[in-house]
């Protein structure tokens, strides 16, 4: 991928097509010139150049610093991505190597997938080079320096970038003279090669120059050469010679993939099948150590967690959990699976068990307190996982504000053991102020500062909404000042309450975006009857408004 | 006693502390606490008085996560706790079907010290709870020093290992100083019918400014709030 730094910047920084940008680094005699946009390099300014060089060409030129680190991932993420044509992905420097032995066929044949490949990558926006060789040396080559970068064998598409495809038997014959026959494929290979430069095959800088100099400028001027002689010329640097025989595919040159971390698991089999219940839950108790030693070597917490048990009729019975924060304490995983493992049907007898983390994140060693006394968010989130393991995650709920006047919207649920600490959630509530206040007149949500602290007293606001209430209002028979009148009495679950003291109305109206038209205001008056107990009624609409006939009333909280 | 003022026996009787007994409305006053936290039995006199939640409320810290569990009963019968009308949103709900489970997740929540309370809410008088399990939830939340807090709605005061038990009640509110029509600070009639080393008593109280001071029975409300805003 030739251009992938300024079509980066370009994407991120979203300039003018045609705007003179150059990316520099800085070098050992100030800053030099990385990559170029067009519209720069039609102005002189070359990859590689000093800036100022490229300045006294055109001083319009305009320098931005480049960024190698965000470069080199994102091609990191596109190996992963270019998982998508073949399991055997490498990141190569600045380009990608895949092995697509045997998949080719899967995209229609291999000038198919090149097309693929590059019109993939140009939705991304990004130009790319694909070459496909025989050999991955033969590849590199080919993508970066054939003038028109051609397949392994026979004319293609054009071509570019970095594939390669491995010979399948490389020859290994030390003392083969270039001179020798070839097996079909590389003589087609040979005869694309031997145009080249001897840049592209990728020796270092000092061998390259000797070999120019000695008049050796292409790859066919080298084969030409005795073997023994390149041998013993270059003994010192870096054999020509194994180089040669790389991209003519008589060395292996294996392809490091980029690793896909297995998820850590523990197995266990068994002689004999474990018909019984307890099988599941001991087979639990000696997975738990070689489970958390990889947790440990690995860095990692447990979020999730499966205890796999295999029977010998070919099925498989799964038990899992959740935690809240990462985990990797033995004695806390082990409590919060033990329930469910000897819950495990055996039926036939287990005969292997697996505890596999299905998700996991980076948890770094931590020391537990000398003393006796764990810390206090660690133990609640333990807490929080035991309760989750056996009542489920919709009955363990911690509350979260939703932005809405409703009162039976306002209080939203969210499961504790997917939301987190609290000091998170008062880092939620910092990123809705923000938000809210950026608006334009936008009202700060009173209720998203309720997390950012403890208050000691409840301040006037939650004065006015009731600590508990009703899932659903029920209606109540209210005596009342038509049309919007105090209420006087009221009639709830078949008890008369004399109302002795009243305030409100508070008016809430319904959220016309996502209520019905035929919804109603709410009223809402505190109401405090002869006896002292305080509840929160409300009157559903007002006579006249078109939305029904009587208005009803209903009962939705009770105050402490 | 204080003319109009319902305490049927005194708060502390012991003598070091009898300093501490209330003198006269508007004294600031602590509600009889042991020194340890421990459980506690609170009985609402009836499942559509929420009074108690208050009274409740007003003596818990809420520095560290709250563990509310509460019974399906409990929420059909007199609501689910509504966070916006909390002093603090840091709390784990906790809905169980029945008494049963609601006991184990106090249980569990008790051995965790990094919670300020365990409120749990139980429905009627459940099989499942018996002498022994609330004498379990009094040893953990001794053992733990979280305290605990056992809800009874609707329910009968059966033999229980609990260390206080209280009968709450909602009283007449103090007079609004802004509105004389509405409800003001709210006013319980607080029961204390059993306790451990300390003598019962009923008091008839409201909470302000961080404190708990008595105040005059709902007969006397007048003569009560004189004395009240002239202290």
């Amino acid at each position: 991928m030739p251009q992938l730094a300024i079509e980066r910047w370009a994407k991120s920084a979203d300039c003018a097509p045609d705007a003179p940008v150059v990316l520099t680094v800085e070098g050992t005699h100030g800053a030099v010139v990385h990559a170029v946009t067009k519209a720069a390099a039609e102005r002189g300014a070359r990859a590689g150049a000093r800036l100022t060089d490229a300045r006294a060409l055109d001083p319009a030129l305009v320098a931005v610093p480049a960024d190698p680190e965000g470069d080199a991932a994102l091609v990191q993420r596109l190996a992963k991505w270019a998982g998508r044509w073949s399991p055997l992905v490498e990141v190569d420097g600045d380009g990608l190597r895949l092995d697509v032995t045997g998949a080719a066929h899967l995209f229609g044949g291999e000038d198919e997938l090149v097309r693929d490949v590059e019109r993939r990558f140009a939705v991304l926006g990004l130009t790319a080079r694909v070459a496909i060789a025989p050999t991955a040396a033969a590849a590199w080559a080919l993508a970066r320096f054939s003038s028109s970068p051609r397949r392994g064998e026979g004319d293609s598409p054009k071509a570019s970038g970095v594939r390669g495809v491995q010979a399948a038997t490389p020859l290994t014959l030390p003392a083969l003279r270039a001179s020798l026959p070839l097996p079909d494929g590389e003589r087609g290979l040979l005869e694309q090669l031997s145009p080249l430069p001897v840049s592209a095959l990728r020796l270092d800088a000092d061998t390259i120059r000797t070999l120019e100099r000695l008049g050796l400028k292409t790859i066919g001027a080298l084969l030409d050469m005795p073997r023994l002689a390149l041998a013993r010329r270059f003994r010192g640097a870096e054999d020509v010679v194994d180089t040669l025989d790389r991209a003519l595919g008589r060395k292996p040159e294996p392809l490091t993939a980029i690793a896909a971390d297995p998820p850590p698991r523990a197995t266990l089999r068994v002689e004999e099948p474990a018909t019984h219940h307890e099988a599941a839950g001991q087979a639990l108790e000696r997975l738990i150590p070689e489970f958390v030693r990889q947790l440990q070597e690995r860095h990692l917490g447990a979020r999730r967690l499966a205890l796999h048990g295999f029977r010998v009729d070919g099925s498989v019975a799964t038990a899992s959990v959740a935690t809240t924060i990462p985990s990797r304490e033995p004695k806390h995983l082990q409590r919060l699976l033990a329930d469910k493992a000897t819950a495990l049907d055996p039926e036939f007898g287990f005969d292997a068990f697996a505890l596999t983390a299905d998700w996991t994140e980076s948890l770094d060693a931590a020391q537990e307190s000398l003393v006796e006394e764990p810390s206090g968010e660690r133990e609640v989130a333990r807490l929080v996982d035991r309760l989750t393991v056996k009542l489920g995650p919709k009955r363990v709920r911690r509350p979260r504000a939703e932005e809405s006047h409703l009162p039976e919207r306002a209080s939203g649920w969210v499961a504790a053991v997917s939301s987190s600490l609290p000091a998170k959630l008062a880092g939620r509530g910092s990123i809705e102020r923000r938000f809210n206040g950026g608006g334009v007149g936008a009202k700060p949500l009173r209720h998203s500062t309720a997390s950012s602290g403890p208050p000691p007293r409840p301040s006037a606001r939650e004065e006015l909404r009731p600590q508990r209430l009703l899932d659903h209002p029920e209606a109540i028979d209210v005596i009342y000042a038509t049309p919007e009148g105090m209420p006087r009495r009221f009639v709830w679950r078949r008890a008369v309450h004399d109302i002795a003291r009243a305030e409100g109305p508070e008016r809430i109206a319904p959220e016309w975006w996502r209520q019905p038209s035929t919804s109603r205001l709410r009223d809402y008056y505190r109401v405090e009857d002869v006896s002292g107990r305080r509840y929160w009624i409300y009157r559903e609409g007002v006579i006249g408004d078109g939305r029904g006939g009587l208005p009803g009333w209903f009962i939705h909280g009770l105050f402490g | 006693m204080a003319g109009g003022l319902i305490l049927v026996a005194g708060g502390e009787s012991r003598a070091a502390h009898f300093h501490q007994l209330p003198r006269g409305l508007g004294d600031r006053w602590h509600l009889p606490v042991s020194p340890n936290p421990t459980l506690s039995e609170l009985f609402a006199v009836h499942p559509s008085d929420g009074g108690w939640v208050g009274f409740l409320l007003a003596q818990l810290g809420t520095d560290k996560p709250l563990l509310w569990v509460q019974e399906r009963m409990a929420i059909l019968e007199s609501g689910r706790i509504h966070p916006p009308g909390l002093p603090t949103q840091n709390l784990i709900h906790v809905e169980t079907r029945d008494a049963r489970d609601a006991l184990w997740a106090m249980e569990e929540g008790l051995r965790c010290s990094g919670l300020s309370a365990v409120i749990g809410e139980i429905w009627g008088d459940p099989k499942a709870l018996d002498f022994t399990a609330t004498r379990r939830l009094a040893v953990a939340s001794e053992r733990s020093g979280v305290a605990a807090f056992l809800i009874r709605l609707g329910g009968h005061a059966n033999l229980s290992g609990a260390r206080m038990r209280w009968r709450i009640a909602s009283a007449p509110s103090l007079a609004n100083d802004l509105d004389s029509k509405a409800p003001g600070v709210p006013a319980w009639d607080a029961e204390l019918f059993r306790a451990r080393g300390m003598p019962p008593g009923r008091w008839n109280l409201a909470h302000e400014a961080g404190a708990f001071h008595l105040v005059a029975a709902a007969g006397d409300r007048t003569l009560g709030e004189e004395r009240r805003l002239r202290a």
